[in-house]
């Protein structure tokens, strides 16, 4: 099959005369050597010898397009996304972005090694400073930690949180166990101690298969299979009492769809009421968490068949407020700012969900 | 009270390991006896939990809730006054990682079902059981006695080590369509993988809202291994799933079909199509939403009328009086379809 290229990705932005904040950019890095200057020599070695990429434990699904990239997303020469002139032209100036968040797909806990990941996240961070940060003032980033390593999370925590460039924390959607757990809640307790949301992003591997019913055939179940995953986390941060613990504590979910999360609220309020004998130590009902607690990105935005739909799902959902535009540059999937989201949407609410949540959350001029 | 209804989960429970025994060769018995195994570890319905048994389906002596037959008519078909009721018997066989331990027991429980279930009360169906882990052995339990008129449904759990859409399940589906039975995946498993992606939830609660996910995966992997194209005639039945997340994950996989059907070219229709085409769903638990409204609206974005079975998932507790009402309080022609039309069709059921 010929692909060719998509030349409406480039044309200019065509009626985008509103503000635009995206929730979800995914730099890389072009040559791992670029890390060098931010390891001990111990880790140099390993990283020239292994590489950073992820410790996949099985759940490798070669993706449908290189990369899994829009094919008119690779810089000459170079990676999608590794490149920031390419990527101010591409995306910030072209859709006149005013913030664009930084969320590196290099999940330095996904290493077995447990001094590498550490190792790593410090360093990951340091690029995205330099080489990210400093020269574009649009760009954020999150923190990227050892978040399998809740004391050493909490440390990189500490090392940024001074740098307000650093909005929120990089969690995956598949972790060692789920992220309720005790063993994730000193990374928590930094996190909102310095008021940074934890972003809980599609992708990860924890060690086990990616469904709870074993390993898929294919990376369609990979990509598609991201909400089930997502939504085992928010059962288990809802249910093991993390924002009783917490109740400071914001979480994004981000690339993880939305349309689930209403039948998900239902489903979670009905088996609390019935199984609460359980869990004593929550007092209130999980829906109330999910509506406090919970912000969600908007790519790949939900496509019901009808705009009728798409309306009904805002009602039910009637979380206005916690809608981030999300753009997920350079994936195959991008959603563009111009047609992502449905223009039967109310200039209100599209304002919201096109820069003003984020800005609120994140603290953003 | 509705003039016909078809209650598609009722549980049948073993009151005993002891109660196989008739059906089981020396060996088993003998084995039974001298190790004091009482049957399988079914972690899906812990006695503790309030969702296991509603209060009144207690039964004297400690025997398990749904094991007298007299009682369970008395709770089900003659208080719904059900002109047929499909007994799901969740015996955690698929926990039992000796093939022939898993087997053994199949074959015993669906004569135990023959016998104490299907013989004695003519609304009765049931679905048959089978060491599912082992599909060549399943085919063989299915070839026995699938064509009992009795049976009209093979019990899958829900939960199982390998998704149902690939491709060493095809056997018990060809099996399946050649016993014209429904595949039922039900709630529940224990077949020793965590229900997430992420390992071991702490609580039983989270365990228990988790399986919607699991029939989300089960269901995305049905429709992207092709199992509908490759059995054009298989049906599957979704049981105690709660169905209100079934519009959200057929808009998803829609969408993602439009992006990604270059890896799946033998999946030729929308996923939602097979979905309707195929699919079906009991109505318990409801996971209802508070709005009244927002409900009607899931149905209606189910793009079909044909989708919901009515059931009790009697002895299991489900939630407020309210949802009980369900799905009565529906508009016709709804609701004649939900409490007995759709079932009456899809389970090939004659007035």
């Amino acid at each position: 099959m010929t692909l060719t290229l998509p030349k409406v990705q480039t044309a200019p932005a065509l009626r985008t005369r509103e503000a635009v904040i995206d929730c979800d950019i995914h730099n890389t890095i072009p040559d791992d050597k670029l890390l060098h200057p931010y390891l001990p020599a111990r880790w140099r070695q390993h990283l020239d010898s292994f590489g950073i990429g992820f410790y996949s434990q099985g759940a490798y699904y070669p993706r449908q397009h290189m990369n899994a990239a829009r094919t008119d997303a690779w810089p000459p020469g170079k990676i999608p996304g590794s490149d920031l002139d390419f990527l101010r032209a591409q995306l910030l100036d072209q859709w006149q972005i005013d913030y664009g968040l930084l969320n590196p797909l290099y999940l330095a806990g996904e290493q077995v090694i447990p001094d590498y990941a550490d190792a790593l996240a410090t360093a990951l961070n340091e690029w995205l400073i330099h080489h990210w940060l400093d020269p574009e003032p649009r760009l954020r980033a999150c923190v990227i930690v050892n978040y399998e390593d809740g004391e050493s999370a909490a440390a990189e925590i500490e090392r940024r949180a001074t740098d307000s460039r650093f909005v929120q924390v990089l969690l995956p959607a598949r972790t060692r166990e789920p992220l309720g757990r005790r063993k994730y809640w000193k990374m928590y307790e930094a996190a909102e101690r310095h008021g940074l949301p934890v972003g809980i992003h599609f992708g990860g591997a924890g060690g086990w298969p990616i469904t709870g019913a074993g390993w898929p055939s294919f990376y369609f179940e990979d990509h598609c299979g991201m909400p089930q995953s997502i939504q085992s986390q928010v059962i288990s941060l809802v249910f093991e009492g993390v924002f009783d613990r917490f109740p400071d504590l914001k979480v994004v979910l981000i690339e993880g769809g939305f349309a689930w999360l209403p039948p998900l609220m239902w489903r979670l309020d009905r088996s609390w009421r019935l199984l609460r004998d359980e869990v004593p130590h929550l007092k209130r009902a999980p829906s109330e968490y999910i509506r406090q607690h919970f912000w969600f990105t908007t790519q790949p935005v939900e496509e019901p068949g009808t705009p009728e739909h798409f309306r009904q799902l805002l009602d039910q959902l009637n979380m206005d407020d916690r809608i981030l535009f999300s753009t997920d540059y350079p994936h195959w999937d991008f959603d563009s700012p111009g047609m992502a989201i449905p223009g039967s949407v109310p200039k209100e609410l599209r304002r919201k969900i096109m820069s003003e949540n984020a800005r609120a959350l994140y603290k953003l001029e | 009270m509705p003039t016909s209804l078809i209650d598609c989960d009722i549980h049948n429970a073993v009151p005993s390991v002891q109660a196989l025994f008739p059906y089981l060769p020396e060996y088993w018995r003998e084995y039974i006896s001298q190790s004091a195994f009482k049957g399988p570890i079914d972690t899906s319905y812990p006695v503790g939990a309030a969702t296991s048994a509603r209060p009144d389906s207690t039964l004297p002596a400690g025997a398990p809730a749904g094991s007298d037959l007299e009682v369970l008519r008395v709770h089900t078909l003659d208080a719904w006054n059900a002109e047929y009721g499909l007994l799901n018997c969740a015996y955690a066989l698929e926990s039992l990682h000796s093939p022939y331990a898993a087997a053994t027991l199949a074959t015993a429980i669906n004569e135990w079902q023959i016998e104490h279930w299907l013989a004695k009360e003519p609304r009765l169906r049931a679905s048959l059981v089978v060491p599912s882990q082992y599909p060549d052995l399943a085919v063989k339990e299915i070839d026995r006695v699938g064509h009992h008129s009795g049976f009209v449904q093979i019990f899958l759990p829900v939960h199982s080590l390998a998704p149902y859409g690939t491709r060493q399940w095809f056997p018990v589906y060809e099996a399946a369509v050649r016993h014209d039975l429904v595949i039922g995946l039900h709630f529940g498993g224990t077949p020793g993988n965590p229900p997430t992606a992420s390992g071991w939830p702490s609580y039983y609660a989270e365990e228990y809202a988790n399986q919607a996910q699991l029939f989300q995966s089960q269901v995305m992997s049905l429709i992207v291994e092709g199992v509908f194209e490759q059995f054009p005639a298989l049906r599957v039945a979704l049981i105690e799933s709660g169905f209100t997340w079934m519009p959200s994950l057929m808009w998803r996989l829609d969408k993602e079909w439009r992006g990604i059907r270059r890896e799946i070219p033998w999946v030729k229709r929308l996923p939602s199509d097979y979905i309707r085409a195929h699919i079906r769903m009991t109505t318990q638990p409801v996971d209802a939403p508070s709005e009244p409204d927002h409900l009607l609206q899931i149905i209606d974005q189910l793009g079909s009328d044909e989708m919901l079975m009515f059931s009790t998932d009697y002895p299991h507790l489900h939630d407020d009086l309210r949802q009980d009402a369900f799905p009565l309080n529906l508009p016709e022609p709804l609701r004649t379809k939900v409490i007995s039309g759709n079932a009456r069709a899809f389970y090939r059921w004659s007035r």
